[in-house]
């Protein structure tokens, strides 16, 4: 065992990421059983696996990586349950912002960045939010995509279903995404 | 075609690779998770030479890109 931290210590770090990895678990799970589960996995096997995590990494970067895998056996183990969460929303939001002839309704408009540190921070609480608004199974889709960072043949492997039916889900979270960040945030006066 | 419509669209003219907004946003973002091909990249082209608005949603869209990669960065790196 060559820990660079000492058990209690380690023990007492990983309790300090628990809420970052349920929120992270949560957003991509999107059922909040399977991302406890995922969770407590992530932490046993970070306690078992201490004398292979030699500090050469930041011990957070360390213990995402180990979720993300667990993540993805919670995705496999609920295959089926997952396929069924269809939420086809059609086409509803499409209409809204463009006209029948294929315009855009509302002139999109320039966004700028948030300037800093304390503006990113309330700014990712709310591309967050807008991420957990989502329908389920575009939601998960998006965070394959986004957080996991699997390409679309991947997603279609684990969730058995076509490239068509991906691209259109991840078409979809972007435009809403987009909509939910003009609303939420782009489009209010800065502060 | 109702007169309105005319008036709205400046450039009711066919030319080659023609696209509607829609239809030219819709590659923006499929942009994000693939290579457009040579036919797709040039529509896309054309038509920002012809539109201010999907110029400005493409701009959007690279917003939103660079806000993921900084809240992956943050959530799974630096936040303490």
């Amino acid at each position: 065992m060559s820990d660079s931290l000492p058990p209690a210590d380690l023990h007492g770090h990983l309790q300090a990421l628990r809420p970052t990895l349920l929120r992270l678990a949560q957003l991509q799970l999107r059922n909040a059983a399977w991302a406890e589960d995922a969770v407590s996995e992530t932490m046993l096997a970070a306690l078992e696996g201490a004398s292979r995590f030699a500090g050469q990494s930041q011990l957070k970067t360390w213990v995402v990586g180990i979720l993300k895998h667990k993540v993805l056996d919670q995705l496999r183990l609920r295959q089926r349950e997952v396929a069924y969460d269809t939420d086809d929303d059609g086409e509803v939001l499409e209409d809204l912002i463009f006209v029948p002839d294929g315009h855009f309704r509302t002139m999109p408009q320039t966004w700028d960045a948030p300037a800093h540190a304390l503006q990113q921070r309330q700014f990712f609480e709310v591309l967050e939010a807008c991420m957990d608004a989502l329908p389920g199974q575009i939601g998960r889709v998006f965070l394959m995509r986004e957080w996991l960072e699997l390409d679309t043949d991947a997603i279609c492997q684990e969730l058995r279903i076509s490239s068509t039916n991906v691209w259109t889900m991840l078409h979809r979270a972007r435009m809403r995404l987009r909509e939910c960040l003009q609303l939420n945030w782009f489009g209010t006066p800065a502060t | 075609m109702p007169a309105t419509q005319l008036v709205r669209n400046p450039c009711n003219v066919n030319y080659p690779f023609r696209r509607t907004c829609r239809e030219v946003a819709a590659l923006i973002l499929a942009r994000e998770d693939r290579a457009l091909d040579f036919p797709e990249r040039l529509a896309v082209r054309i038509h920002f030479l012809v539109c201010k608005a999907c110029p400005n949603f493409a701009q959007e869209v690279a917003v939103m890109r660079s806000a993921l990669d900084g809240w992956k960065n943050y959530r799974n790196h630096d936040e303490a």
